[in-house]
């Protein structure tokens, strides 16, 4: 279980990196001036990537602390 | 330790103010569209950028600031006096909602609601975790899950105050009048609850533990540093984060909310029909929260929790696609139907007609659909039959009643699971002298950010290639799966013996 632990810290971290990529991507594809939901406007995007990025990068440490075995 | 009598005064002071707080911050969303009509007309550019910032960052970034700003007050000036202030925030900012003069005679009324519904955000941010504290910190170490668990109720039945404030107060006007003049009462009624409420928690005390943390001198004198820069706290503020409210957060904001917007918007079900039903399961499924708090002091917290979210993960799908089932049109059998199609003007288009078609049509089971679809004449000329807009409506015979609200209330029942035991998880987790603070953002990051973005992130899914009316479900799905696994995995009961001895070295030395 111990191991388990550790090595899924290297999931955590790619996953954390994943959903920024995501997040960046699904945005760019989104945004459209000739939408009107509020997926297609950039605000709500700038707003989410900025308030997700602190977040992603706390899964990163999490993941980070997993593999260094800080949690038993 | 206080007496019984004791605790249960404290408990009402924090429920009650609590309650309140979750219903000033429920009414503006419930009134979400006639205050968009008043304050944000969609065709002003600058007005509908500062109702998508008020949607946005009032949940997302200030509801986890509030928890960093007030966080910290609390544990340096103490739990009392923080959770006072929030109070006031929030209820003079909700009276204030209900006052301010619409957009025609008063065109800076976008800024002050936006500042308002940020000043709401911020207040709901250091409402909870300071609440959650002072009961916890009055309770006995074994019924902190119990006597927190009160706290967890507010949360649903501020949203069915709400909803039956907003009722009565329709049903009591006429729709010019509410339209006008009533949508603001339900602003201007919290001013009394509020001043209630903060009558009742000025005579409370100041927590036991804090106090005697203060008298021996040993409060934080920096609780966001030490917090989120010692890795000790932060790996556990990342662990509670990550294993326990991020999933809680999408469970608790799509069994509630996402439901209703489901119900009303995909199946078309009737408005009445959805809130009343809603509110039934909502206060039949409020026990629970008790019952599961009052279990993980017999049980553990973690059992409990990690159990609800499994149940939310396996079930979402059946459960929604069974709630769908019962208001398609396609599986029933129609008796008679009628079709009106009618030409004006077009509104928005000079030289151009609406047209508009309904449809009324009856079923067997004795329910019945009516279906406005509208084309504009030059699009169909041009070769395009779809609708321009289409509004559904679906009201079902009462037979359904019984099967929509019980489905409903396995949602809420997830909900109870996951989220009666949490304020005890994340009291536990933490030193007095920084848990306010510590346990404040986790919280707040789950549910505002995690659960506020499930409506976001549904559409989003929605309008991918081949979706259907189930695809937004894989968000709050996905997410409690990864909680799920993190939660099961990682946490222990050892965690939580770290803070309490933590906590007796704290008081000893």
């Amino acid at each position: 279980m111990q191991q388990l632990k550790k090595y899924l810290g290297i999931v955590w971290i790619l996953l954390a990196v994943l959903i920024i990529v995501l997040l960046v991507y699904a945005a760019i594809i989104n945004i459209s001036s000739e939408g009107k939901a509020d997926i297609h406007h950039p605000l709500p995007w700038i707003i989410i990537i900025t308030i997700f990025t602190p977040i992603a990068f706390g899964l990163a440490l999490f993941g980070y602390y997993a593999l260094k075995e800080e949690y038993v | 330790m206080s007496s019984a009598k004791g605790i249960w005064k404290v408990i009402a002071a924090s429920s009650v103010g609590t309650l309140i707080e979750w219903y000033d911050f429920y009414i503006f969303g419930s009134l979400a569209i006639i205050i968009s009509e008043k304050f944000f007309p969609a065709d002003n550019p600058t007005t509908a950028f500062l109702a998508t910032l008020a949607t946005f960052a009032a949940g997302f970034i200030v509801r986890p600031f509030g928890a960093l700003v007030f966080g910290r007050l609390g544990d340096i000036v103490g739990r009392k006096y923080t959770f006072l202030l929030t109070l006031i925030l929030m209820g003079g900012s909700t009276f204030l909602i209900g006052c301010i003069p619409s957009y025609q005679s008063f065109h800076l009324a976008p800024y002050v609601i936006l500042l308002l519904r940020l000043l709401q955000g911020l207040a709901l941010g250091g409402e909870y975790g300071g609440a959650a504290t002072y009961v916890a910190e009055h309770a006995p170490a074994n019924k902190k899950g119990y006597y927190t668990s009160w706290i967890q109720t507010t949360a649903t039945l501020g949203l069915f105050i709400s909803l039956i404030v907003i009722i009565t107060i329709q049903n009591s006007l006429s729709k010019e009048d509410f339209n006008q003049w009533g949508w603001r009462l339900p602003f201007l009624l919290s001013i009394v609850l509020v001043i209630i409420s903060i009558f009742i928690r000025l005579k409370m005390k100041e927590s036991p533990l804090f106090t005697k943390l203060k008298a021996s001198g040993k409060i934080s004198k920096n609780p966001l540093k030490e917090s989120f820069t010692k890795k000790q706290h932060l790996k556990i503020v990342l662990l509670a984060l990550f294993g326990a409210t991020m999933g809680q957060g999408v469970v608790w904001y799509t069994s509630q909310f996402y439901t209703q917007t489901f119900l009303l918007k995909t199946c078309g079900l009737n408005a009445t029909q959805t809130n009343t039903w809603l509110c039934i399961a909502l206060l039949l499924a409020t026990p629970f929260f008790i019952f599961f708090g009052w279990l993980s002091d017999k049980i553990g917290r973690k059992k409990i929790m990690m159990l609800g979210l499994l149940l939310a993960i396996i079930f979402y799908r059946p459960i929604f696609a069974k709630l769908y089932s019962y208001t398609n049109t396609l599986q029933k059998q129609e008796v008679t139907s009628t079709i009106d199609v009618k030409k004006i003007v077009h509104p928005y288009l000079a030289n151009d007609s609406l047209i508009i078609k309904t449809t009324q049509a009856n079923y067997t089971d004795e329910s019945t659909l009516l279906l406005i679809e509208k084309y504009t004449e030059s699009v169909v000329k041009a070769g395009n039959n779809q609708p321009q807009e289409v509004k559904k409506t679906i009201t079902l015979n009462n037979s359904y009643q019984w099967k929509i609200i019980g489905l409903i209330f396995i949602l809420v029942f997830f909900v109870t699971m996951v989220y009666g035991p949490i304020a005890a998880f994340l009291v536990e987790l933490f030193p007095t002298k920084i848990r306010y603070t510590s346990m404040s953002l986790p919280y707040h990051i789950g549910n505002g950010v995690f659960g506020g973005l499930v409506p976001f992130i549904v559409t989003l899914i929605s309008v991918m290639p081949s979706s259907n009316y189930l695809s937004g479900l894989w968000y709050p799905i996905g997410v409690a799966a990864i909680c799920f696994i993190i939660g099961s995995l990682y946490i222990s009961n050892q965690q939580l013996n770290i803070s309490d001895n933590e906590e007796q070295d704290e008081l000893n030395n």
